[in-house]
């Protein structure tokens, strides 16, 4: 099915009437396998397919090889970063930083090494890297080396799989499809992820591309936590009924079980 | 198979969540503990957030707990007298541990006051427990496996006054030291997250002199009032009771606590004792060590506000 659907969209991509062909001499035409992911119980990650061609009017240029960047990135609320220090012997949380956004999940797939296809100028104005997608300005001066609380930010989560640079992963061909499988982890959290597409050449970027995978709850799940957060006297009670019930059931069958 | 929590918003296997579920509530009931002192760590361990895995394990307490109680009704072996004065004690103390807890939270160390507590709570409790069980059971050694008749001591506990009959514990005390007793275990329930078991079986053991036998039953009866409340609690203030896991957990646990009350019954009460205060040591030890040794990670990720 996919075999069949790129080659079928590249065509339809570069023989599409040229319209809005002035604002850039290359541009993408994107697909997704899907554009939203649904967390079901049974949820255990999902793979996003990302793939699409690039529609140009001119020839195709010979400097620079076309490179491709694919970043997917999760919902970025303020994190609270503690550092840990011995004092009296022990182990206690001493300094804090908050940083100030660092999306949930974060992953950046390239075409090549990533200093390849991408300038350091770039990269800083596209925010493209992990360690540029994080933000902390709200640091506190007298705490030394801050900046060692955002790279623990990057270090635990590229750990925990949320944070992950492929490179090498997408796959450009004739300079003109392009596509990659992002891996996105079980322990997702709910939001919209922002899906960008850079092309470039020579590391500069030439044309770029936003789009938004949505990730929501649905079925039993959505319904616990809309019940949890709109009703949680009721949910509470609830949660103990369940509670109480189990027990008074293992309790009688295990009666009946020992009585027969 | 696994699983995503609606509420803790991560994946995790179900088979395993049974398996602990199991053990666990094996453990409550052989010997009348909710078995948080154990659950809460492991469910940090596999992934579980702290704020989730304390709120959910109460509600769990209470499935196994009541589980557990039930076939100690048929056995007779609750005194509910007893039960219903520790649980006034327990819920002021509950109370009284929350505006505690509240406190340390606004100072910012309230995750290292909670692993301090229990340190010293499971040490001095597990260290005590594993010597007095010890010295028991040399005594029925020597006596040639006859246990001789102990004779309960006539302190200051029964000096004092309000005095009320126990029938079931065969006792005839005030009742100001229960309810001092629950007062004190709902304050360390609260802060540390827990039903109080651990504390509350040595309490009734050592300080009322209630019968071992007794004492587990009652122990458990009294869990299910404080832990209920505290999930309440949770669920109406923090929303981290996740209905799922608490489920899962509790599957296994209402059978665990089953399984555990009959093997409970073909144990000697020195051995329930002596295998209890080494678990409650083992935890002790564990934590103590993650206090003082260097931490792998040094950084802690946090929410906004949250600890």
């Amino acid at each position: 099915m996919r075999k069949l659907l790129l080659p079928a969209l590249a065509a339809a991509a570069l023989l599409l009437p040229q319209t809005a062909a002035k604002a850039a001499k290359e541009e993408v035409v994107l697909g997704l396998s899907q554009d939203r992911v649904a967390i079901t119980a049974t949820f255990d990650g999902s793979e996003i397919l990302v793939f699409g061609a690039v529609k140009r009017e001119t020839p195709i240029p010979v400097d620079d090889p076309l490179e491709v960047v694919v970043t997917v990135s999760g919902p970025a609320p303020a994190v609270m970063v503690r550092r840990k220090e011995k004092k009296l012997g022990i182990w206690v949380n001493a300094d804090s930083v908050l940083v100030d956004s660092a999306p949930a999940f974060y992953a950046v797939a390239t075409s090549a090494p990533f200093d390849q296809v991408l300038t350091d100028t770039e990269d800083l104005r596209h925010r493209i890297s992990i360690e540029r997608a994080i933000r902390s300005v709200g640091a506190a001066m007298h705490i030394r080396g801050a900046q060692d609380f955002a790279d623990a930010v990057v270090r635990i989560r590229e750990k925990n799989g949320l944070y992950s640079l492929r490179e090498n992963t997408v796959a450009v061909d004739e300079q003109t499809l392009f596509r990659t499988a992002i891996r996105m982890p079980a322990n997702l959290t709910e939001g919209t992820y922002a899906t960008r597409i850079f092309l470039t050449r020579g590391g500069e970027v030439v044309s770029s591309y936003e789009t938004a995978i949505d990730v929501r709850k649905v079925g039993l799940e959505k319904f616990l936590y809309a019940l949890s957060r709109e009703q949680p006297f009721i949910y509470g009670l609830m949660s103990l009924a369940i509670a109480i019930a189990a027990g008074w059931g293992a309790s009688a069958a295990f009666s009946l079980i020992r009585n027969r | 198979m696994q699983i995503y929590l609606p509420i803790a918003e991560v994946s995790v296997n179900a088979f395993l969540l049974l398996g602990l579920g199991g053990l666990v509530g094996i453990l409550s009931g052989m010997f009348g503990v909710g078995g948080g002192f154990l659950m809460t760590p492991l469910l940090f361990f596999i992934g579980i957030p702290p704020a989730v895995a304390v709120a959910t394990e109460a509600n769990q307490i209470v499935a196994s707990s009541f589980s557990g109680v039930l076939a100690h009704f048929r056995r007779r072996t609750v005194d509910i007298k007893m039960g219903l004065v520790l649980q006034a004690g327990g819920l002021i103390g509950a109370a009284l541990g929350v505006v505690v807890f509240n406190y340390l939270k606004a100072l910012g160390q309230v995750d290292l006051l909670v692993k301090l507590c229990y340190v010293v709570f499971l040490g001095v409790v597990g260290g005590l427990m594993f010597i007095e069980s010890l010295n028991a059971i040399r005594k029925t050694r020597k006596a040639g496996g006859t246990t001789p008749p102990t004779r309960r001591q006539r302190g200051w506990v029964h000096a004092l006054p309000f005095k009320m009959r126990f029938r079931t514990s065969g006792l005839y005390i005030s009742v100001i030291p229960p309810v001092l007793v629950g007062v004190c275990v709902g304050i360390l329930a609260a802060i540390m997250g827990v039903g109080g078991g651990f504390i509350m079986v040595p309490a009734m053991i050592y300080i009322l002199g209630m019968p071992t036998k007794v004492v587990v039953g009652t122990s458990l009866f009294q869990i299910i009032l404080v832990t209920g409340f505290t999930t309440m609690l949770h669920a109406t203030t923090n929303y981290t009771v996740d209905i799922v896991l608490a489920v899962l957990l509790l599957v296994g646990g209402v059978i665990g606590a089953q399984i555990g009350t009959r093997i409970g019954v073909y144990l000697k009460a020195e051995q329930l004792r002596i295998l209890l205060a080494l678990m409650v040591i083992a935890v002790c030890v564990k934590l103590g060590l993650d206090l003082l040794l260097q931490p792998a990670e040094l950084f802690s990720l946090g929410a906004m506000g949250g600890h």
